[in-house]
């Protein structure tokens, strides 16, 4: 595998790993539009703890997702007080808070970045994005996943039948800001850098993007939706500066013809019967 | 004097409701009242449903039917008054504990989740029965002969509903979908179950079949409150009958009985001065 390819493969999985923690909160009607902070805070507490401390990679990158997952916790409280666009401008809100605050922290570098010592290598990123593939897999498999799709639904209902709507929310968007730790984490230790500038707004958006235009209705959706557009602008490399319009064009193509996703549920019970279908 | 009081049979039954026991009804609601801003929906409102049975709660169109359904199942809070549920006072339980007190509905405007099959809209239901963190990370959706499915599907077969098990429910006709709403509503093991408007747009075939369905849930000792228009269906099913007119309760008895009563008939018919 030629240098190129192997660039692109941990691109990939860094977007896998990006886009699951953003599909978790949405399968329950969540929209995060700060993931990019809740994957800073991964990727700086890993780092810090790793070069300053001298923790080994083992403790230091799920320290980082821990810390990412319980400063979710914290702010879920209020934050999910909010719903639909009130929703998405508090965690953009948010993540804009958080890049700031490491923009200006002089202990990891402020705005000239953080060099990470110890190094995690392509193949060890992208076992850790199947290993969150697999674990988003067994979720959808669970009451767990179940719950976040009836709450999405219908909160109230789902609500009378017994279920804890407001905990299942909490936890889904704690879990979602996990995972987005771990990828962080992960990030810093594979580029031996890290700056605030990276976990912006953009980085965000585009992560939304390929879970809504993968599909929600799917656990496999992100999946897909992260594929097609890593490797789509690589795909069109050959079309030189054009490549940014003909990407821009095929996402507002697809919005028009598939606003439910590449990957609908009854797609893919009529693929492959119910058995094989991933429904969530 | 109130048209309560006139019924005798009505009127010992929303007098004993204040000092009824645990084992006599299935749902007490004393002096219940709501208020949106300065509008009161509901006021003053008594009435009991005995146990085991049907209860019919029938009036006009903004009557506060389903405002008393909604203050039962907890999705809105009362202004006043307290709600017993077989003797227990669950005014101030959380909406998603008072299944834990065995109390059920199913919806005027059917709310399964559309996108879901139709069995797994039911094990959504059975949430009351599968607590804890082992049931809510139990891969169980990975195996078919779980028996979460299989309890899913036997409530589906007993309705003669099996068929639909696999199908989604958005491509589901109307009547379907009731008895499916109805079936998930019972999954829980209510001891009480509010139905809104179950006989709602159903043919005669489907309603026979709902009938059939409601009479077996009695039969297991299920009390039922019902919201229906549909007056031939409450007769079927209902042996007692309280009629609410502008939130407030005019009649109480059996549906015979509270056909005689003036008050009925005007707020069914209008006075003879409109």
């Amino acid at each position: 595998m030629s240098g190129y390819q192997t660039g692109v493969l941990v691109f990939l999985a860094f977007n896998v790993i990006a886009a699951y923690s953003v599909y978790l909160p949405m399968a329950a009607g969540q929209l995060n539009l700060g993931i990019a902070g809740f994957m800073a805070i991964g990727a700086y507490t890993s780092a810090y703890l790793s070069n300053e401390l001298g923790w080994s990679m083992l403790s230091s990158v799920p320290a980082g997702a821990l810390a990412s997952c319980l400063l979710a916790t914290v702010v879920a409280v209020p934050v999910l007080r909010t719903h639909g666009i009130y929703l998405a401008l508090a965690t953009f809100a948010l993540g804009q808070i958080i890049a700031a605050v490491f923009l200006n922290l002089e202990v990891v570098g402020a705005a000239a970045g953080y060099p990470v010592n110890e190094y995690v290598s392509p193949m060890v990123v992208v076992a850790c994005a199947a290993g969150v593939v697999l674990l988003m897999v067994f979720l959808s498999r669970t009451r767990y996943g179940l719950y976040l799709t009836a709450i999405k639904n219908d909160a109230t209902v789902t609500d009378l039948m017994g279920v804890n709507v407001r905990g299942m929310q909490i936890s889904a968007f704690a879990i979602g800001a996990m995972v987005a730790g771990f990828g962080g984490a992960l990030y810093g230790h594979h580029y031996s850098f890290i700056e605030a500038q990276h976990f912006n707004v953009l980085l965000s958006v585009f992560t939304v993007l390929y879970v809504l235009l993968g599909g929600t209705q799917t656990v496999l959706g992100p999946l897909v939706g992260a594929v097609f557009f890593t490797l789509l602008p690589e795909a069109l490399r050959a079309s030189d500066q054009w490549r940014y319009v003909i990407f821009a064009a095929l996402i507002i193509l697809m919005m028009l013809l598939r606003p439910q996703g590449l990957l609908t549920a009854s797609l893919l019970r009529s693929l492959g019967g119910r058995k094989q279908g991933m429904q969530q | 004097m109130s048209a309560t009081a006139t019924l005798g049979n009505a009127g010992a039954l929303a007098g004993s409701a204040a000092g009824s026991t645990a084992s006599d009804y299935a749902l007490e609601v004393r002096g219940l009242s709501k208020s949106f801003g300065g509008l009161e929906v509901i006021g003053d409102l008594s009435f009991a449903a005995p146990r085991g049975k049907a209860t019919a709660l029938i009036g006009p169109n903004g009557a506060g039917k389903t405002t008393v359904f909604n203050l039962v199942s907890g999705v809105y809070t009362p202004t006043a008054g307290t709600v017993l549920v077989n003797g227990q006072d669950i005014t101030g339980v959380p909406s998603r504990r008072r299944i834990h007190a065995g109390v059920a509905r199913s919806f005027q405007n059917i709310r399964l989740m559309q996108h879901l099959t139709v069995i797994e809209n039911l094990l959504i239901g059975q949430h009351v029965r599968a607590q804890g963190l082992g049931a809510l990370f139990s891969p169980f959706r990975l195996m078919p002969k779980h028996r979460w499915w299989k309890e899913a599907q036997q409530a589906l077969d007993e309705c003669g509903l099996g068929a639909y098990a696999q199908q989604t429910v958005g491509a589901l006709a109307y009547g379907i979908r009731k008895r499916i709403d109805l079936v998930r509503a019972t999954l829980a093991g209510p001891s009480l179950l509010l139905l809104d408007e179950p006989a709602a747009g159903l043919n005669p075939t489907e309603t026979q079949d709902l009938l059939a369905h409601l009479r077996l849930l009695a039969s297991r000792g299920t009390s039922l409150l019902v919201v229906e228009h549909d007056m031939p269906f409450v007769g079927e099913i209902c042996e007692h009958v309280v009629v609410l007119n502008f939130g407030r309760k005019i009649a109480e008895g059996t549906l015979d009985e509270v056909r005689q009563v003036p008050q009925v008939r005007e707020a069914y018919l209008g006075s003879e001065e409109e």
